[in-house]
C-alpha cells in the first residue's frame, strides 16, 4: 500500500503498487454502497468544485455520488453556464475557483493537459476527469478495478481494446494500467484509428478483428469519438459495424468466458449488437457502479495529508 | 537502540482473554443478544478469540465481526490517507449489545470513529467496549468495559500486541524509543 500524491492527473505517472493501492481502496469503498447508509464522514467540510468544461453526464453523476457518498460539498460547473462562454481564461475560471476556498476540483476539458496546468497553478487537489484524447485516469481504475473483481487477476489476461483508439482518453489510460499490471493488451480497428505507433506503448496492434479476439479475456469496445475526428477516419458507419462491430457470430469465436466492457456512451448496432449489450457477458453496468467506489477511493486517497500512513494504537 | 518489555506473554494473554469472556457473560445475562465486532486490524483476531470463549461459556456460537473506521477518523487529512480494511458485519446490530473489541486503548478517538461506523449499520441497544490493554493518555471521555491489562505508559512508548499471527506467540511488547 502506498500513496503519497496530492493529484491523480494521469495513469502514466503512477506505480503498478500505486494503481493496487487505488483498487484495494475501492473494494472497502463499495461494501460502503451496498449499505443502508451508503455515506461516510470521511471528506466532511470540504468542498469540491466538479468543472466540467466539456459535456459529460456518466462521469460527472459519477463523481457528484462519489462526492455526496464521502460527505463532501459539492459546486457543479459546467462548460454552457460558465463565464468561459464570456471569455474567461480557465485559469481565472480556477484561481476564482480557488478563492472561494475549494478543497478539491474535478476538471473535465477538451484540452490535453488541462488538469496539470492546473495541479501546477492551484493549491487544490486536482482530479483529471478526462482531459482531450489524453487520459481519464479514474474510468482506467474502474475498468482495472472490474476486471479484477472478475477475473480475480489482471496479469497475464489478454486484454482487446477494440474501436477508435487514437482519439480516445479512454484507451490511453487503459493501456497504462493494464500494461503496468502485466495483462498483454491488443488494439484493433481501422488503421486509420489505431496506427501501429501504440506499439510503443507495450501493446500489440493489429487490424483483424477475428484475431484480435480470439485470445482474448477481456473485449474493451470504445465508442467512435465523432466529436474529436476533424475529418472522416474511416468510410462509413455501416462500414465500421460489418468490419469491426462485435455480434453474435464474433463473440461465439471468442473464448468461452470472455467478457466484454464499454465505458458508454454505448452506440447500439454500431461497435456492439444490442443483445450483447445486455448479455451476461457483458460487464458495462458493473462498470458504472464500480466507478463510483473507485472515485471514492480516489478522493479519499487524495485527500491524505504528508505524515505516517499507520496509526499504532488507538 | 528501542528497549522492549514483553508486559503479557502467551499465557497472561490467554488468562486475560477467558476472564473478559466471563466477565462479558456475567454482565449480559441474554447471550443471544451479544455480538463482537473487532476494529481493524488488532482488533479483528482478538474479538475473534474472544467470541470463541464466550461460545464455549454459552454452548453457542457468537457471531462476530469485523470494523474499519479509518472512513471515520478525524485525523484524514492530516496524514497519509490510511490503508482500508474490510468491514464485515454480517449481522443486524440493531436491538444488539455490541461488544467493541480492540487490542489496545490510547487516546480513544479510535473508538469514538468506531461508535459512528457502527450506528451506520444500525442501532445497538447498547456498545460496551473490550480491550486487551489500557495504556492510558485519553484524550477523549471514553471508558473501557472490560480490560486485559492495566499499562501504564509514556506517549513515546509503542505497545505491540501480537494475537494469532502464525509461526508466532501470542505476546504484548511494550517499546521504549
Amino acid at each position: 500500500m502506498s500513496w503519497n500524491r496530492k493529484h491523480l492527473l494521469d495513469i502514466e505517472s503512477l506505480s503498478a503498487d500505486e494503481i493496487m493501492t487505488v483498487l484495494d481502496t475501492a473494494k472497502a469503498f463499495k461494501a460502503v454502497g451496498e449499505r443502508a447508509i451508503k455515506k461516510v464522514p470521511a471528506l466532511r467540510g470540504k468542498t469540491v468544485v466538479n468543472l466540467f468544461i466539456e459535456p459529460s453526464t456518466r462521469t460527472r453523476i459519477s463523481f457528484e455520488l462519489a462526492q455526496q457518498r464521502l460527505s463532501a460539498d459539492i459546486v457543479n460547473f459546467t462548460a454552457d453556464a460558465s463565464s468561459l462562454k464570456k471569455g474567461e481564461t480557465l485559469k481565472d475560471t480556477a484561481r476564482n475557483l480557488e478563492a472561494l476556498n475549494a478543497d478539491f476540483i474535478v476538471i473535465r476539458h477538451s484540452a490535453a493537459g488541462a488538469a496539470h496546468f492546473l495541479a501546477r497553478t492551484l493549491n487544490t487537489h486536482v482530479i483529471n476527469a478526462g482531459d482531450g484524447s489524453h487520459e481519464h485516469p479514474t474510468q482506467a481504475l474502474l475498468d482495472a478495478f472490474t476486471i479484477r473483481e472478475r477475473k480475480g487477476k489482471i496479469a497475464g489476461l489478454n486484454v482487446t481494446i477494440l474501436g477508435d483508439i487514437l482519439f480516445s482518453r479512454v484507451a490511453r489510460s487503459n493501456i497504462w494500467a493494464l500494461t503496468k499490471l502485466g495483462a498483454k493488451v491488443t488494439l484493433c480497428g481501422p488503421s486509420t484509428l489505431v496506427p501501429r505507433t501504440f506499439e510503443a506503448m507495450g501493446c500489440r496492434v493489429t487490424h483483424d478483428v477475428e484475431e484480435a479476439i480470439r485470445d482474448a479475456d477481456i473485449i474493451h469496445l470504445l465508442r467512435i469519438q465523432h466529436e474529436r475526428q476533424r475529418k472522416t477516419m474511416f468510410p462509413s458507419i455501416g462500414e465500421y459495424t460489418t468490419l469491426f462491430g462485435l455480434n453474435k457470430a464474433r463473440l461465439a469465436k471468442t473464448k468461452p468466458d470472455s467478457l466484454i466492457m464499454h465505458p458508454g456512451p454505448v452506440n447500439r448496432g454500431v461497435e456492439i449488437d444490442s443483445e450483447i449489450a445486455d448479455c451476461d457477458r457483458s460487464l458495462i453496468l458493473e462498470q458504472v457502479t464500480n466507478g463510483i467506489a473507485v472515485r471514492m477511493a480516489v478522493m479519499f486517497l487524495v485527500n491524505g495529508g504528508k505524515g505516517p500512513q499507520e496509526i499504532t494504537g488507538g | 537502540m528501542p528497549e522492549s518489555t514483553v508486559i503479557l506473554n502467551n499465557t497472561g494473554i490467554e488468562r486475560a482473554l477467558t476472564r473478559i469472556a466471563h466477565e462479558i457473560a456475567e454482565r449480559n445475562e441474554v447471550s443471544a443478544e451479544i455480538v463482537l465486532v473487532g476494529i481493524q486490524r488488532g482488533g479483528v483476531s482478538v474479538a475473534e478469540r474472544l467470541a470463541k470463549n464466550l461460545s464455549q461459556i454459552w454452548n453457542a456460537p457468537v457471531p462476530c465481526g469485523s470494523l474499519d473506521v479509518n472512513m471515520h477518523r478525524d485525523d484524514l487529512g492530516h496524514r497519509a490517507a490510511p490503508t482500508v480494511h474490510p468491514t464485515l458485519i454480517p449481522f443486524d446490530v440493531t436491538g444488539k449489545t455490541v461488544v467493541l473489541v480492540d487490542d489496545v486503548l490510547f487516546s480513544g478517538r479510535t473508538i469514538r470513529a468506531a461508535m459512528d461506523a457502527l450506528t451506520d449499520f444500525g442501532r445497538p441497544k447498547r456498545i460496551q467496549l473490550a480491550v486487551l490493554v489500557d495504556r492510558g493518555h485519553r484524550e477523549l471521555p471514553i471508558k473501557a468495559d472490560y480490560v486485559g491489562k492495566n499499562q501504564p505508559t509514556s506517549p513515546k512508548e509503542k505497545v505491540r500486541v501480537i494475537v494469532g499471527e502464525p509461526n508466532r506467540a501470542d505476546e504484548i511488547i511494550l517499546e521504549r524509543p
